[in-house]
């Protein structure tokens, strides 16, 4: 035995069994809920594997020219093609006869927006191909801007609340029930505050033959206004209040979820995040919004029987509509 | 042995010859017979390759561009608004200086819509960073697309075979397909060296900042100067093998000797070089073919060009509210000339319009003629069909 004590952060990564594609030195924040998650994807992955990735912070805090943190292949090429380079790549390989795994990695806005039109056609065409969407809600990369993914009610530069709004007038997209609706082998969520979970879900995906998408939430303190150091206690709320289900789905049908016993009230997670800030304001408006994102997550754990079977069900009344004008605001 | 095809099913052939693994398309007319020529062959058996049926042209430059630099032969099709749905993906494969062959069946673009031939599609995408090879005949279409995978992979450079739609792509006429061993001795097995490997893992399309870029774009642009060597090497090498050449980067035909030029780019050639065989009574003209658009061959223009004293210069696009799109660039390279000849630019045949043999004379009137007319000008347009204000 190596009875030498661990004096550096160099040391005891070396001692670290785990294969590392993503390397410290990045220029991600601190706190970066999507670093750790592409971190815990590409230690699960290992190294027998071609990334494509979106553009994106991930893109851009990983590769400053000539610097880049990856140790594994990975290309990028442009912000909504990320799917097809990755069935491109994927075509390739198989008619080479190579196993070499392919993972997609995107942003929400990668994903649910701009990327999605190729993400559909991957999943289509039923390229073996695992897709990582780092969802945090917006895109950070160009300054927090709303997009397809930000939750309702948020504040982002493009959302902002006022005198007459409520932050983001929208629902956030429910992107796994239109991925399930493309009856691929293997779909989930994950998150970083749940780091086993995850780890497990890419492996099963990576086993998966065929298209398989992973739906990872990941905090970012800039765009969400927590500290650093809240990512994970942040992430493990969104899961806790039931506002992101933790849950898998084979070939669209659900067959686990991870249970909530007691679900947290939505504001525990809500009121750590200066997003959402203009929800606890002393206003009709505020108190009925919170109203609404509770109802949402109660429909989330109603719908996903997150609270196991049998018990008496939430009132999940208000949680599919968002009311425009009128006396109704957001 | 020449075969009566159309064109469009002797390219898929073709292309089914150089032996791509991954082929990506979406329909798009007049593109749509190649690819279905391939699919079917696929299907056949006959081509052991990837067939990726996308759902955009986007995807399918995407697909085209994963598959090379995962170390695949790669090939696209496209035409029209699908070269500009895809153009953001064109730019990036160029710059990224990923090797692979697209075919871009000429065709205008939209609003309003039209189906037919003119080249507004390639010339909207001449700064992508691309080589442009323009063919004047089936046969040289045929010939061009086998040239364009050598060229691309030995330059690393995307090359776009540009083939005017309908008048080529969907002509029957006897055309010469190469043997496989013709096709197999001029194109050895290729692997992209900077592509992905888990062995050698590399990144690829990082951020490059300030300090850097220019130098990319510099090395970009020589690339593509120095490719003009491989153009004509390629051309020289495939024709010591199946006898025909494309002409290289241009070729001077039609009256060596007169004064009058008239420089093409596409099918529109054969028309003018009719005409003029017709009608003896007609001022002779030096034909100059423009095969590689990009890169632009000023050199070797600048020769073709000596002795004349006037060049019309004809395209099937324009610059609305400038006027040519290669005529400038031409009169651009001719300055450094002694005695350059005076540049006329004329567009025709846009959205498909006919281009009969009439079309010989109103040029050479156009600038011989007593009416000589300067400037540019689309000169088959029947302002009698338009209001007052337009004409």
């Amino acid at each position: 035995m190596n009875e030498q004590p661990l004096q550096s952060l160099d040391a005891l990564r070396a001692r670290q069994p785990r294969f590392r594609g993503l390397e410290s030195g990045h220029r991600a924040c601190q706190g970066c809920g999507e670093a750790l998650a592409a971190r815990l994807v590409t230690e699960a992955a290992g190294p027998d594997v071609v990334i494509a990735n979106a553009t994106g912070c991930l893109e851009v805090f990983t590769t400053p020219w000539p610097q880049s943190a990856w140790r594994l292949p990975w290309i990028h090429s442009v912000f909504g093609n990320v799917a097809a380079v990755a069935a491109g790549m994927e075509a390739a390989l198989k008619q080479q006869g190579r196993a070499t795994q392919v993972l997609a990695f995107a942003g929400d806005g990668g994903t649910f927006d701009i990327g999605f039109q190729a993400l559909s056609g991957m999943m289509e065409r039923g390229h073996d191909v695992l897709f990582i969407c780092f969802d945090n809600e917006a895109y950070m990369n160009t300054g927090v801007q709303r997009s397809g993914s930000t939750p309702h009610a948020a504040m982002t530069t493009t959302s902002p609340p006022g005198a007459v709004r409520m932050g983001k007038r929208h629902m956030k997209k429910d992107i796994l029930s239109i991925i399930a609706a493309h009856h691929i082998p293997y779909a989930a969520t994950a998150s970083v505050a749940y780091p086993s979970d995850l780890r497990n879900k890419v492996r099963r995906a990576m086993d998966t033959e065929g298209a398989s998408f992973l739906q990872i939430h990941s905090p970012c303190p800039l765009g969400w206004g927590h500290d650093g150091s809240l990512t994970i206690e942040v992430a493990r709320l969104a899961v806790q209040t039931g506002l992101f289900p933790i849950i898998e789905m084979e070939r669209g049908e659900l067959i686990g979820t991870l249970p909530i016993r007691d679900p947290k009230p939505v504001s525990d997670y809500l009121k750590l995040q200066n997003r959402f800030r203009h929800l606890f304001a002393d206003a009709y408006r505020a108190r009925k919004e919170l109203e609404h994102l509770q109802a949402i997550a109660n429909r989330n754990i109603e719908r996903f029987e997150l609270r196991g079977v049998g018990v008496e069900k939430y009132d999940t009344e208000g949680a599919d509509t968002v009311h425009r004008g009128g006396d109704r605001w957001a | 042995m020449a075969l009566a095809l159309e064109g469009s099913q002797a390219l898929a052939r073709t292309i089914a010859l150089c032996r791509p693994q991954v082929v990506a398309a979406y329909p798009i007319t007049p593109q749509t017979h190649i690819v279905e020529g391939i699919a079917k062959l696929v299907a056949d058996g006959k081509l052991d390759c990837e067939m990726v049926s996308v759902e955009s042209e986007h995807s399918a430059a995407s697909v085209a561009l994963g598959a090379a630099v995962a170390g695949s032969r790669a090939y696209t099709a496209s035409a029209s608004q699908g070269i500009l749905l895809m153009a953001e993906v064109l730019f990036d494969i160029a710059g990224l200086r990923v090797p692979l062959v697209m075919t871009c069946a000429n065709r205008a673009l939209s609003g309003p819509l039209n189906i037919w031939n003119d080249q507004q599609d390639s010339m909207a995408v001449r700064d992508a960073g691309w080589i442009q090879l323009y063919c004047a005949t089936n046969q040289e279409a045929i010939d061009t697309t086998v040239q364009a995978f050598r060229i691309a992979e030995r330059c690393e450079l995307p090359v776009m075979v540009c083939v005017d739609g309908f008048t080529l792509t969907h002509t029957l006429e006897p055309l010469d397909l190469p043997s496989a061993e013709q096709v197999d001795g001029f194109l050895p097995a290729y692997r992209f060296h900077h592509g992905l490997d888990p062995a050698d893992p590399r990144s690829l399309g990082t951020l490059v900042a300030p300090e850097h870029f220019s130098e990319v774009r510099h090395a970009h642009h020589q690339a593509l100067m120095r490719a003009q060597t491989e153009i004509e090497q390629a051309d020289h090498e495939w024709a010591a093998v199946v006898g025909r050449h494309c002409g290289g980067l241009l070729e001077v035909r039609g009256d060596a000797g007169a004064r009058l030029g008239i420089l093409t780019l596409g099918s529109v050639l054969g028309t003018l070089e009719d005409a003029m065989d017709n009608d003896p009574s007609l001022p002779r003209a030096r034909f100059i073919k423009l095969r590689s658009y990009r890169p632009f061959p000023a050199q070797a223009l600048r020769k073709a060009c000596e002795g004349l004293d006037t060049l019309i210069v004809l395209e099937r696009a324009l610059s609305p509210g400038a006027g040519g799109i290669v005529g400038p660039e031409v009169q651009t390279a001719l300055i450094e000339m002694e005695a350059p000849p005076r540049v006329h630019n004329f567009a025709a045949g846009l959205g498909g319009r006919d281009l009969t043999l009439d079309l010989y004379k109103s040029l050479v009137d156009a600038v011989l003629g007593e009416k000589r007319r300067h400037g540019f000008a689309i000169i088959d347009v029947d302002t009698t069909l338009l209001p007052e204000a337009d004409r």
